[in-house]
């Protein structure tokens, strides 16, 4: 080459934006593939811009191979420039039809003309090399969007990681109350959060929030929001301060353009009186007796404009009454159609019976039919609800079914007993193994004994809970039969033949449980299992081995 | 929860026939547990061990099999005992008497050296249990 070169080497890469229109600005040469591990042009490269619509790159891409530009004649400014440059000769690089690279080749020093050698050997070189050049430069742009994959993920990983710092690591307790949340990062995670703090006497203060942005930035803020409250909800006792606060003291801190979403309540448990106020968050819905109703309160985001105030309102919670606190995760997630989810969608779930993890479960299933498979999150879902228990008048059904009056259907009455309880966290697991047991001698007994192991009979499993007690009723269609009064089994009579070896059924249940009752009206039989949730002694403990010996 | 057929392998421990039981006692368990025990005899077992390592599910029904089981042995002065109840079968077993008639162990090394101890007069411990 440098015998025939007098100018210097110098490439440029244009690559067509497809589908370009004549009226884009020419496409700027972003880097050179021949200086690998460099990031723009290196020594001797020039950059070159050919409008898409220039006549010059189409005579460039029609296998003319190397050009000289004297002979040319076409209208052309991407001609003339490089003809203005004293250019001579241009090879053009081509691969798979694209225009990859030029080689420019000024006039000869001998000052006489490119032999037909020349020609040849440029014509073998651009061959060889345009592939090669299109390689690296395939190598490189992959490696550059690694590079940026890496580093997004990494910036991901991060703000999940702040994010995921502040969220509760358990739910509260809190006596008469079920407390149950979900939370769900988007993949490019959004600024959702949700809190519990504990207040003094008793209280529990409740926050739900979103940072308006995503990424690490958002985290950070969200951070920010999550400290300044919990510094802030210990020592005011009004929720509209606390926000108040909270708004005054991320003005200075937040990033322009960025706001913060937040409802934050007060929960007194014993009376279930809730204060709450709201800067600019989704608005709670309630599920009482009424049906659903919203909690409203208003306020701007915080972080917006100083000197905000926020409107304080207070509601009751009875006994039986839900309470769900959400983020726009939920609502604002969209179908394959586009159409949205939507709030009135949510609200009538809302006003569906059961408990509050019922209704999470229920509203993700909602949503997964909605948005059907494949559905890439759009945003943050937080889910918290909160609900008071009924009183003893008032038990919430958790868990309703029948089962067949077969042999050894009461293995999937046990399990959907156990799955509702577990779910609850009703009982110690000791205590769950017990009412397992009762559950499934109950079941037998009314298959076989109550409804004679006939098909169409089924066994009927009512769960319900009230702060106090759990109870598993367990209903036969025996009609007016009575229950057999069942034989206290004596294990030295039935070892000795004088007892049937059977019978042990109703013995088991009266020491697995803490109550047992039976109920009937005529066409029904129903057994009552009732284990008392707080405090209570497993039945039949300290018992020793003689209490069966009568 | 699909219901699990009981099998039981028998296998021999330092003299002890011990009884892998791996599935539900419920009444289904009454065949499988009888063959056991035959095979058992046939070989020349005089004690019993049961490993309940493998079993999740006991009801009433599969009690009385148990018992059923239980009654043919002390007929035969073949003593029995048990290791790997859980937690809440082991108390079933006290609160039904079982344990006063068939030794608890917490595993089986303790349960082969518990039963070689009482051969000697394998219904010490039965005969104590029934007349407390």
């Amino acid at each position: 080459m440098t015998r025939s070169a007098s100018g210097s080497r110098r490439w440029s890469r244009w690559r067509p934006a497809f589908p370009a229109k004549p009226t884009d600005p020419p496409a700027p040469v972003p880097e050179l593939a021949s200086t690998a591990g460099g990031s723009g042009p290196g020594p001797g490269v020039v950059e070159l811009d050919i409008a898409p619509n220039d006549p010059l790159l189409a005579y460039f891409t029609g296998g003319h191979g190397t050009v000289d530009l004297d002979g040319l004649e076409l209208d052309s400014p991407a001609l003339a420039a490089l003809r203005a440059e004293g250019t001579r000769l241009a090879v053009p690089l081509v691969s798979q039809g694209e225009l990859i690279g030029l080689l420019r080749l000024g006039p000869r020093r001998s000052e006489q003309d490119y032999s037909y050698d020349d020609r040849k050997l440029l014509d073998d070189l651009a061959t060889h090399a345009a592939p090669a050049i299109r390689v690296a430069q395939l190598v490189r742009q992959q490696q550059a969007e690694l590079r940026q994959r890496e580093r997004i993920e990494q910036e991901l990983k991060v703000a999940q990681l702040i994010q995921q710092q502040f969220l509760p690591r358990e739910l509260p307790d809190l006596p008469g109350w079920q407390v149950a949340a979900y939370y769900r990062p988007a993949r490019a995670v959004g600024g959702d959060f949700y809190d519990f703090i504990e207040l003094p006497g008793g209280q529990a203060g409740i926050v739900v929030g979103d940072v308006a942005d995503k990424g690490v930035p958002a985290a950070l803020v969200m951070a920010t929001t999550h400290s300044v409250l919990r510094a802030d909800a210990r020592g005011l006792a009004s929720p509209g301060e606390v926000l108040e606060r909270a708004n005054e003291l991320l003005i200075g801190e937040m990033p322009p353009y960025m706001f913060v979403t937040c409802l934050y309540g007060i929960l007194d448990p014993p009376s279930g009186r809730l204060r709450f106020a709201n800067a600019g968050h989704n608005l709670p819905y309630l599920h009482g007796e009424g049906g659903v109703t919203e909690l409203r309160a208003t306020g701007m985001p915080l972080g917006l404009l100083p000197g905000m105030r926020y409107e304080e309102r207070e509601a009751t919670l009875r006994p039986g009454d839900r309470l769900l606190l959400h983020s726009d995760g939920l609502a604002e997630a969209h179908a394959p159609d586009r159409q949205m989810f939507g709030l009135p969608r949510l609200a009538k779930l809302c006003g569906e019976p059961g408990s509050g993890e019922a209704l999470i479960d229920r509203l993700l299933a909602e949503l997964a039919g909605f948005t059907g498979p494949g559905w890439e999150q759009e945003d943050d879902i937080t889910l918290v609800t909160l609900q008071r228990l009924g009183g003893t008048s008032a038990p919430q059904v958790l868990d309703e079914f029948t089962v067949p009056s077969e042999v050894g259907a009461e293995r999937g009455a046990v399990e959907r007993v156990a799955a509702a309880v577990a779910k609850l966290d009703l009982l110690p697991p000791a205590r769950l193994e017990q009412l397992k047991t009762a559950v499934a001698e109950a079941v037998m007994n009314a298959a076989e004994h109550g409804n004679q192991h006939r098909a169409e009979l089924p066994v009927a499993v009512r769960v319900t809970a009230s702060a106090a007690l759990l109870e598993v009723a367990v209903t036969d269609q025996s009609g007016d039969r009575p229950i057999p009064d069942a034989t206290e089994p004596d294990l030295d009579a039935k070892l000795t033949g004088r007892q049937t070896p059977r019978g042990w059924g109703l013995f088991l249940i009266r020491n697995m449980v803490d109550e047992l009752r039976t109920s009937g009206d005529g066409a029904h039989h129903t057994i009552h299992l009732v284990m008392h949730l707080h405090g209570h002694q497993a039945a039949g403990e300290g018992e020793d081995a003689a209490d069966g010996n009568q | 929860m699909a219901t699990n057929e009981l099998t039981v392998a028998v296998r021999y421990h330092a003299g002890v026939a011990v009884l892998d039981l791996a599935g539900d006692i419920d009444r289904d368990a009454d065949a499988p547990l009888r063959h056991a025990y035959d095979r058992a005899v046939d070989d020349g077992a005089t004690t019993l061990l049961l490993n309940f390592a493998g079993v999740d599910y006991i009801n009433s029904t599969g009690i009385a099999v148990i018992v059923g089981l239980l009654a043919r042995a002390r007929r035969d002065h073949r003593p029995i005992s048990a290791f790997g109840l859980g937690e809440h079968y082991r108390r079933i077993f006290t609160i039904t008497r079982l344990s006063d008639f068939i030794g608890l162990y917490p595993d089986e090394d303790s349960a082969v050296a518990g039963r070689s101890a009482a051969t000697s007069n394998p219904d010490v411990r039965a005969a104590e249990g029934a007349t407390e």
